[in-house]
């Protein structure tokens, strides 16, 4: 069983960026403030924290999902893929590439979120159109209303091919 | 809140085990609503959360043309089944009709059932009346401003929403829930499975403490039923339904010979329309008659200011839905 050995405690046991991370946490603990508070990924970021804007949007097991309603302890022994994993040696992954392009952004506090939910988008193969980009992109809001431009980003990496790392 | 337990057990048995022995302990699957309501709005408490989404109750089978639905395949697993594809096009629709692809990573099957409501009422502890959260204390929604709330099965002591899309078409369909509790297991029809708030908006189904839904299971239904499940809401994806109708036609040489149809958004529970089922079946499919069906589905409606136009929104829903499945409209 897994679970914790210390009242309201739970040991996780996670792969975040390619990186086995062990820690043990108070299990109220969300997927979101683990990477923030406790291994100072900040790129991942916190909008809503009600599941309502996709801000915090991380791949779980190669699948998008929203970390502020993810406890940590449900991600032990699993695989989870930040921002910050897109450009493990400082190069820009081509999705962060055309976001600069093409301007896919304002003040820039949804454009991790976006940037990940589009990636596993390309890897979902529902980017075949602009019409089915924004209905499978609607759950990243961004008030700066950079839409178009973010639209515009994805379709041309979706067109050259997907720009899987 | 105070200290959370967090328990993984690896068999169903030791899930329920854990859940039974413990009034505070509750289950976990995707957490997508619970772990709102618990860690962010703190209008739940548990003492304990037995995550139950590595529990082998994943995946679809198909036996004697009913396609069973393990309670924690995510939304996004069931959407893209080949069988649901294929012969469920109406359950695929209402799938991906709900939330965002996020959350329906998330999501389970057996927790689309069992979500909570959205009222704002419900969800905000600073509001003291809501019989649903506190029972006998009021019911804030029926004299404050509503709109995203119920006006089926509805009444003074609660209007809240039962929000799922997914479950709009399993009760059209005839799903049954299959339960696993302390004292075996059960099987339930979702039509049967929800409780109207009547004097107890706190009941919301049929469940005891410590019973778990374990799966779903789906009738297949014969060639020729044409269905479709649409959704009006306020904006264009990723937003809760005003009004929605799942309906289903069959017709031979011109007249109805089964007839299916639920809705959404209006109702405490997933609503079966089961009188305008009636009045539908072995009349001629044309427009005088769906609307004769829309009226009925919607007859003693208990409205409030904000919730009003649902009841000309469904009904004019209804029939275009109708016109669409009986061919008649594209």
């Amino acid at each position: 069983m897994g679970g914790a050995s210390v009242v309201g405690r739970t040991t996780v046991t996670v792969q975040v960026n390619g990186q086995e991370r062990r820690l043990e946490l108070d299990s109220r603990v969300t997927l979101l403030d683990m990477l923030r508070e406790h291994l100072e990924l900040t790129g991942t970021k916190k909008g809503c924290d009600q599941g309502a804007c996709g801000a915090c949007t991380v791949l779980l097991d190669g699948r998008r999902v929203v970390s502020c309603l993810t406890l940590a302890a449900q991600c032990d022994g699993r695989e989870v893929t930040t921002i910050e994993g897109l450009a493990p040696g400082g190069e820009l992954h081509p999705l962060q590439e055309a976001f600069i392009r093409h301007d896919g952004f304002q003040c820039g506090f949804c454009t991790a979120g976006q940037i990940m939910s589009a990636v596993a988008l390309l890897a979902e193969e529902r980017a075949g159109s602009d019409a089915e980009i924004r209905e499978f992109m609607s759950g990243n809001l961004c008030r700066c209303g950079a839409y178009p431009n973010i639209v515009a980003a994805i379709r041309e990496i979706a067109q050259q091919g997907g720009g899987m790392p | 809140m105070s200290v959370l337990e967090y328990r993984r057990p690896e068999q169903v048995a030791e899930a329920i085990a854990l859940v039974s022995a413990d009034p505070g302990a509750a289950y976990l699957a995707g957490g997508t609503t619970q772990l709102d309501l618990l860690l962010k709005d703190g209008v739940v408490e548990y003492g304990t959360l037995v995550d139950i989404g590595r529990l082998p109750l994943r995946g679809t089978s198909v036996v004697d043309g009913v396609l069973r639905v393990g309670a924690v395949t995510t939304m996004e697993e069931l959407a893209a089944d080949a069988v649901v594809i294929e012969r469920l096009p109406m359950v695929r629709e209402a799938l991906l009709s709900g939330a965002s692809t996020q959350l329906r990573n998330m999501a389970t099957i057996g927790g689309n059932l069992l979500q909570r409501t959205r009222c704002r009422y419900f969800r905000d502890r600073a509001v003291a009346a809501c019989n649903k959260r506190a029972p006998g204390s009021g019911c804030a929604a029926v004299r404050g401003p509503a709109r995203m709330h119920a006006i089926l099965g509805a009444g003074e002591n609660c209007i809240a929403l039962h929000a799922s899309d997914l479950c709009v078409a399993l009760v059209a369909l005839d799903a049954v829930v299959g339960i696993e509790g302390p004292d075996g297991q059960r099987s339930v029809p979702l039509t049967e499975f929800y409780v109207m708030p009547g004097e107890r908006p706190d009941v919301e189904n049929v469940l005891a403490h410590g019973e778990m839904i374990t799966h779903v299971d789906v009738p297949l239904p014969a060639a020729g039923l044409r269905a479709q499940y649409v959704k009006v809401r306020d904006r264009a994806s990723y937003e809760f339904a005003l009004v929605s109708a799942a309906a289903a036609l069959r017709i031979e040489e011109g007249a109805i010979t089964e007839a299916r149809l639920a809705l959404g958004g209006v109702g405490t529970v997933p609503w079966r329309a089961w009188a305008a089922e009636d009045l539908l079946r072995g009349r001629q499919a044309d427009e005088a008659n769906f609307r004769a069906a829309a009226e009925v589905a919607l007859r003693d409606p208990y409205t409030v200011p904000g919730t009003e136009f649902k009841v000309g929104l469904a009904q004019r829903l209804i029939v275009r839905t109708l016109k669409y499945v009986s061919g008649a409209q594209t």
